[in-house]
């Protein structure tokens, strides 16, 4: 629980493409004249994205400095919102709900497979970096538990049966290019 | 004006005025203890929750009480308001389970805390708390660390005021230290390596009430209350010059702002003026300050015990 | 069969598109309020109808928009909340998901009452397929003109857009949530002011749930006295009840207000009874906000009357022995579930999603999440039980918003209810790990209230 760690830079050049950038402009534009600072969440998502599944200092700085914002107030907000990784994921960031209603619908029993079955525990990535395994909080998916999300997909009605599927499947999905439609710059 | 009855005492103060500031008004015993409001700078307040009171009858026009306590340094005051702080038992006992939650990760370390004699939570504790604790888990600790040349920052003794991070955004021209993370691993950091230095960075010490946030030009050379606090003012042109020496014989072993008897400074001072003049001759001295408030300082609690190096 | 005004149409293949909808009657209610009807007209309609807000408080809507500054100087904002983090609650989901256009309809006829020329849908940002189906159907909506300039050339403009959050469950309560979409930390403030007043950009705002919003539409078509008469007294109209847990038929269901819990529970049409014919243990029945009651309190009253899913029914009893509709979120536990360990998970929740500005929640949440866990692992002692009961109570009703309340509630009733599973769990360390070990926890015969 408790951080205090400094962060440090890692000495990346980022910056977004011109297709981004151009989605960036019509974000910022949905907001009041001045108020720029509002189209912070959704940019973050994309920079998290655009940066490989979490957010460095260098990546923060330059979304400060696109929203003619300081570069804490980002820090501020990265830190309090749960989707925002501070660290380097795997490839695959598995987050289990462990809420009450997923729990008393078999989800602990869902992550101790996963524990069993990637060998690792919650909070660790496997050696290959392929996967993370960590808990969440609800999704709002209750009816449909247990529930999981990797990186922003839900999976639902999960069984150590489709745990296995899934897995495998991802694996196999691991060097290929995402699904069309389904990033955040195509979301928004 | 407005007519506002805090404790059964009546007093005619503007429209808008908090009742915490009503109370100060009136003073004495009936003034709410106050840990992150500080009225020298906007939006804080809210907070912490230790000036909670009743209200018992809403205005003149709506007699009804409030349905719940209210933090009394965010609620204005209405015409015909009536208000209860240490008349009303349950405030009181607001108040006790506040103290308590505020204690419950608090490190405890006075004995090694450059703010004991003037923490405005030990006097809290002192006045509201209870003695014993029911607190058995673990306490948050996280490890002291420098935010530049002149300033300490121990984790372990923050409360969350957000006191020092308004002073940054209202007096200093880039915030780089914050509020980070969330619930009860919230904490105050600078996030990256970072120095906060800026000409008025060093009222954050003032405005903490706590030790959080520490002086570390003065750090352990003396416990405060070994220490005379004498006006003093200088020619600056950052700003006022008006400060409070704390001074041992001829020596000068720190410099703060002038606190006023609700621990806030009456003017904020540069930190030149703070952290590099400490020769006599630097200042005008005005003479003895009196310290108005209830901390070990004035109350001369220690009085009989020697300064550890002067045995 | 009760009848469905929200879900009606959600059966018809390809709903979810612009021209389907729109070929089931869609975008009727749009035409009637903006070419036949004044703001005014709309919002007595509203009050008429007795809607009351769905997103967990009650509050009439009706009202709260009445509220509204309507002062021209400024701009007005309507936000949606589309947070839906509740544990428990996935009704807006399914709404957005199946109904997308129903929720645009809304929001034109709330706007236009309202005055407001921008609105926002606060949507959570683990919904980030759900967020591509929004701004794919206000793209629609668009497109057939009911949005953007001049909407039906009633000179009438207004533009939507969908903002996402980022996993925190503080950004449903409101001022949290107008913190949020201005792109700052979710803290929540102190009322008042109120939205209505200093919102948005401090500009007047009103902020109503996905479910209060859909239900506009349909409401102007049939009118207020009509929507009026389903329900029961000051619970007018329909609900969606998102029902999870140990039943057979998890889902969200469409209620008339004023169906008795029983029937809700065991009837086929709705959740089908307790999964694998287990019995009945506890039911939290408005989201994990509301206090939990073992089975023979949520089925029937203190006073021996059929419990009613509506705003009064649910609370008759008080904090005794009733507990609140809230957001409509049944999570239903069977006879296997240990309540200690449920306890638990909740306050672990509420310790994680707390914003940690004010310091009975903050350190409150964080030192009943320590005991329980103690507790729940052998390590409790018979004084933490009382201790847990104290710390609660003083948490509730000092805090800033109230989601400390709600911190509160589930651990005071748990404790209320269930002492015996936390007393058992301390003479026998050994008991529990997981959710459903509470079937080891030995009941006393007098307390086997299971149905
Ligand atoms: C901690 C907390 C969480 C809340 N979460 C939600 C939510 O996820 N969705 C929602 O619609 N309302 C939520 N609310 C209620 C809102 O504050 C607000 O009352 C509601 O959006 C008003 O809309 P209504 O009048 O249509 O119900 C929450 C309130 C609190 C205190
Ligand atoms: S460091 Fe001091 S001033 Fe800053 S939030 Fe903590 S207690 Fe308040
Ligand atoms: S009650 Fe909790 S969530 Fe609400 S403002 Fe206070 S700390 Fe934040
Ligand atoms: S509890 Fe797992 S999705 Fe709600
Ligand atoms: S001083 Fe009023 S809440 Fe802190």
């Amino acid at each position: 629980m408790i951080n205090h760690h400094l962060y440090k830079k890692e000495g990346v050049n980022v910056a977004f493409s011109s297709k981004i950038l151009e989605k960036v402009r019509l974000i910022i534009k949905r907001y009041p004249d001045g108020k720029q600072k509002s189209a912070l969440l959704p940019i973050l998502h994309i920079a998290q994205e655009e940066s490989g599944g979490y957010l460095n200092v260098e990546i923060m700085d330059y979304v400060a400095s696109l929203l003619e914002i300081q570069p804490i107030e980002v820090y501020e907000v990265a830190t309090f919102y749960t989707m925002f990784n501070l660290e380097k994921t795997g490839t695959y960031l598995i987050e289990v709900c462990r809420t009450g209603p997923c729990a008393i619908s078999g989800g602990e029993h869902i992550l101790d497979y996963l524990e069993k079955k990637l060998n690792i525990k919650t909070g660790e990535t496997t050696s290959d970096g392929l996967f993370t395994l960590k808990t969440t909080e609800c999704l709002g998916a209750c009816g449909n538990a247990p529930v999981m999300q990797v990186n922003t997909e839900y999976y639902e009605f999960l069984s150590n049966e489709k745990i296995d599927l899934i897995l495998d499947t991802l694996k196999k999905m691991a060097n290929g290019n995402k699904p069309e439609g389904s990033r955040w710059v195509e979301k928004f | 004006m407005v007519k506002v009855t805090i404790d059964n005492i009546s007093i005619e103060v503007e429209d808008g005025t908090m009742i915490l500031e009503a109370a100060r008004k009136i003073g004495g015993k009936i003034v709410p203890p106050a840990m992150c409001y500080y009225s020298k700078l906007k939006k804080t307040g809210g907070k912490c929750r230790t000036c909670l009171v009743k209200v018992a009858e809403s205005s003149s026009r709506d007699p009804r009480p409030m349905p719940k306590l209210v933090a009394s340094c965010s609620t204005p005051v209405q015409d015909g308001m009536v208000v209860q702080n240490i008349t009303s038992k349950e405030v009181l006992d607001a108040r006790k389970a506040i103290v308590e939650f505020l204690l419950i990760n608090h490190p405890l370390d006075c004995p090694v805390c450059d703010q004991a004699g003037e923490c405005d939570l030990q006097d809290l504790s002192f006045l509201h708390g209870v003695m014993a604790t029911r607190y058995e888990e673990g306490r948050r600790e996280y490890p002291a660390i420098d935010i530049g040349s002149y300033i300490k920052l121990h984790m372990n003794r923050c409360i969350h005021c957000y006191r020092c991070v308004f002073v940054a955004d209202q007096l200093t021209d880039q915030r780089v230290h914050g509020m980070f993370y969330r619930s009860d691993s919230m904490e105050i950091s600078t996030y990256i390596q970072n120095v906060v230095d800026n000409d008025f960075s060093g009222n954050v010490i003032d405005a903490c009430p706590v030790g959080a946030l520490t002086d570390r030009t003065f750090r352990f050379k003396s416990r405060v209350w070994f220490l005379k606090p004498i006006d003093a003012h200088r020619e600056c042109n950052k700003c006022c010059g008006k400060v409070t020496a704390w001074m041992f014989g001829n020596e000068i072993y720190r410099i703060t702002g002038r606190k006023d008897q609700w621990g806030e400074v009456e003017e904020f001072i540069c930190n030149e003026c703070r952290f590099e003049r400490k020769e006599i001759k630097d200042w005008f001295i005005e003479g003895p300050r009196k310290i108005k408030r209830q901390s070990v300082i004035s109350a001369n609690k220690y009085e009989k015990l020697l300064k550890p190096n002067q045995k | 069969m009760g009848r469905k005004i929200l879900t009606g149409l959600v059966t018809v293949p390809g709903i979810r598109s612009f021209p389907v909808y729109r070929g089931e009657g869609g975008y009727m209610s749009v035409e009637k309020a903006l070419c036949e009807m004044t703001p005014i007209d709309i919002i007595k309609e509203v009050t008429k109808s007795g809607l009351r807000g769905r997103g967990g408080a009650g509050f009439p809507t009706g009202l709260k928009w009445s509220f509204l500054d309507r002062k021209p100087d400024k701009p007005h904002y309507l936000v949606c909340n589309a947070d839906e983090s509740e544990p428990g609650t996935f009704k807006d989901r399914f709404l957005m998901e199946n109904m997308p256009h129903l929720l645009i309809e809304g929001l034109i006829i709330s706007s236009f009452a309202l005055g407001a020329n921008t609105c926002y849908i606060y949507v959570r940002g683990e919904f980030k397929y759900i967020i591509g189906l929004l701004n794919k159907a206000i793209r629609e909506a668009y497109e057939n003109k009911f949005l953007g300039e001049n909407i039906l050339g009633t000179g009438y403009s207004l533009d939507i857009f969908v903002h996402p959050g980022a996993g925190a469950y503080i950004c449903g309560e409101e001022t949290a949530l107008l913190e949020s979409l201005k792109g700052k930390r979710g803290n929540p403030r102190i009322k008042p002011p109120f939205p209505a007043y200093k919102g948005l950009y401090d500009c007047p705002t009103v902020v109503n749930n996905v479910e209060t919003i859909a239900t506009v539409g349909p409401i102007i078509i049939m009118g207020g006295e009509e929507y009026a008469s389903i329900g029961k007294g000051k619970s007018t109209g329909t609900k969606l009840i998102s029902a999870c847990g140990n039943i057979n038929n998890p889902g969200v269901y469409e209620i008339e207000l004023g169906l008795p819990v029983e029937d809700f529970i065991y009837s086929q049409e709705y959740c089908g009874g307790i999964r694998d014919g287990k019995r009945l243990k506890a039911v939290v029945a408005g989201g994990s906000s509301v206090p939990v009651l073992p089975a023979d309190l949520i089925l029937s009253t203190p006073q021996g009357q059929k419990r009613l899913i509506t705003f009064e029914s649910m609370q008759e009893g008080g904090f005794d022995s009733g507990t609140m509709l809230g957001s409509g979120g049944f999570i239903v536990y069977n006879e296997d579930q240990c309540m200690v360990r449920n306890t638990w998970n909740f306050t672990r929740f509420y310790r994680h999603e707390s914003c940690g500005q004010c310091s009975p929640c903050r350190e409150g949440t964080g030192w009943m999440e320590k005991v329980l866990y103690r507790i729940e692992h052998g390590k409790g002692k018979v004084s933490d039980i009382d201790l847990l009961v104290s710390v609660a109570n003083k948490i509730e009703g000092n805090t800033i918003c109230p989601l400390g309340d709600a911190a509160a509630w589930p651990v005071a009733s748990a404790i209320r209810h269930f002492r015996h599973e936390f007393e058992y769990h301390i003479e026998h360390p050994e008991i529990c790990n997981r959710m459903d070990h509470g079937k080891l926890i030995e009941q006393p015969a007098a307390s086997i209230k299971y149905r």
